[in-house]
């Protein structure tokens, strides 16, 4: 399992990790329709934040409620950092209203992370669909600013449309660097759309990468991660090689009141990366 | 190095494992093509008489909508194979086919194949294991496209 960063709530906010720390809004973007990025500052101005690629925090919207989300900039860059996220609730909703200055309580960073140190030496192959890219962009951030280390990378993304496309500009950027390959599919094209249509799975087959030497990263949908892992394991990647980062309702995030139960592990505290091994056995199960 | 067109048949994976006489008859109906971007392949419900292994480009699985226009319902890139109405009455094309870039590929005679799969059911056999094996990829995924997998949680 990939080990939890050391610089926790408890560390930056005191003993409480239930407390939430004051951050400010920075920036507000909005990606697409749904989706939009926010950008956050320590309220006094004075502490850094450090995070692990992979990890998420705890978002309180004052007056409305606290949701988890993953972490989606830089984990170079400590003196801010984003979250992108989808409006899918009231928490959500509020936070896409938020402005410049206002400001909301943050508790983390939590969670494993991806393997980007173990991917070292090795191919790596990102597939992600819809706004499954956001948790992986920290991981990606990382490659880009460590290429050397590692052999070829491969990008898959899946989104619903090309409109729904996130952080464009920053896939054209990093395609035009020819080190990276990147494909990128939508499940229905519109009008002027010239690039591949269908099911971001179906591209694996064809992907650039040495099964024996490669690493496998995997976020979005928990059905396209199963059809993932099938055809990762149908190129001859072995379990221990494929990671995914799992989704379930959070509540404390710090692994104390079970919602986020998944078979015998929390994800908020033993994922929400996971070395697909750990979690075969109970992976796609019904009653899990 | 120029390679024969039994070479690339015998190295593609959709041959993998087919008995050499087989690859020989099947090289034997085909041949190589090339498309300029934006060129029709073909057209929905013209004969069928072909169908392609792309060895590089894009092309798009299309659809006339009236009052829609031309809409891509899938694309298939390098190494993937486009089209099956040629194995099934009334061998006429479900959908149109249009390249998205410039693209290469091997075409095969639909009608010479069906012709040495009735004289021989094994070849016959052999082949329909795998375009069933393409097609159930394609329906699997045509149901994940479907699913709308990425819309807003219901």
């Amino acid at each position: 399992m990939a080990p939890q960063l050391e610089n926790s709530i408890a560390t930056r906010a005191g003993a409480d990790p239930m407390l939430p720390a004051l951050y400010c809004i920075e920036r507000l973007r909005h990606e697409t329709d749904d989706t939009f990025t926010i950008e956050l500052a320590p309220a006094n101005g004075s502490s850094e934040f450090h995070f692990l690629s992979g990890q998420f925090n705890m978002i309180y919207v004052f007056g409305v409620g606290e949701v988890p989300i993953s972490i989606s900039s830089d984990p170079q860059n400590s003196k801010t950092f984003q979250h992108t996220t989808r409006v899918v609730g009231a928490v959500t909703r509020g936070m896409g209203h938020l402005k410049k200055g206002d400001t909301v309580g943050v508790r983390g960073p939590y969670g494993t992370h991806w393997p980007v140190e173990e991917a070292e030496g090795r191919d790596v192959i990102i597939v992600t669909g819809g706004i499954g890219l956001a948790p992986l962009r920290p991981a990606l951030y990382h490659l880009m600013a460590n290429r050397e280390k590692y052999h070829k990378i491969v990008l898959l993304y899946g989104a619903r449309t090309p409109e729904d496309i996130l952080y464009r500009r920053e896939l054209e950027r990093w395609r035009s660097k020819f080190d990276l390959e990147i494909q990128v599919t939508v499940d229905r094209g519109t009008r002027g759309w010239r690039g591949n249509v269908g099911v971001v799975t179906t591209m694996i087959g064809r992907s650039p990468f040495d099964p024996s030497n490669a690493i496998a990263m995997a976020c979005g949908p928990e059905v396209m991660m199963r059809f993932a892992v099938m055809e990762f394991e149908r190129r001859g990647l072995s379990s221990d090689s494929i990671y995914l980062s799992m989704e379930r309702n959070m509540k404390c995030a710090i692994g104390f009141c079970g919602h986020c139960q998944y078979g015998p592990a929390f994800i908020c505290k033993e994922g929400p990366v996971f070395r697909f091994d750990r979690i075969e056995p109970i992976f796609g199960k019904a009653e899990i | 190095m120029i390679q024969t067109l039994e070479g690339i048949v015998s190295e593609h994976p959709f041959f993998k494992g087919l008995d050499e006489r087989y690859i020989k008859l099947v090289a034997g109906c085909a041949k190589n093509v090339r498309f300029d971007e934006g060129q029709i392949v073909f057209r929905e419900g013209d004969a069928a008489d072909q169908f392609y292994f792309i060895r590089e480009g894009l092309v798009a699985v299309e659809l006339m909508i009236p009052q829609r226009g031309f809409t891509t319902l899938q694309t298939v890139g390098e190494g993937d194979v486009l089209g099956w109405s040629w194995l099934m009455p009334p061998y006429r094309w479900r959908f149109g086919a249009r390249t998205l870039q410039p693209t290469r590929a091997l075409a095969f005679d639909g009608k010479c194949l069906r012709n040495k799969c009735e004289e021989d059911h094994d070849l016959g056999y052999e082949l329909l294991k795998r375009f069933t094996f393409v097609v159930t990829e394609r329906l699997e995924a045509t149901r994940l496209q479907l699913l709308d997998l990425y819309g807003a949680p219901a």
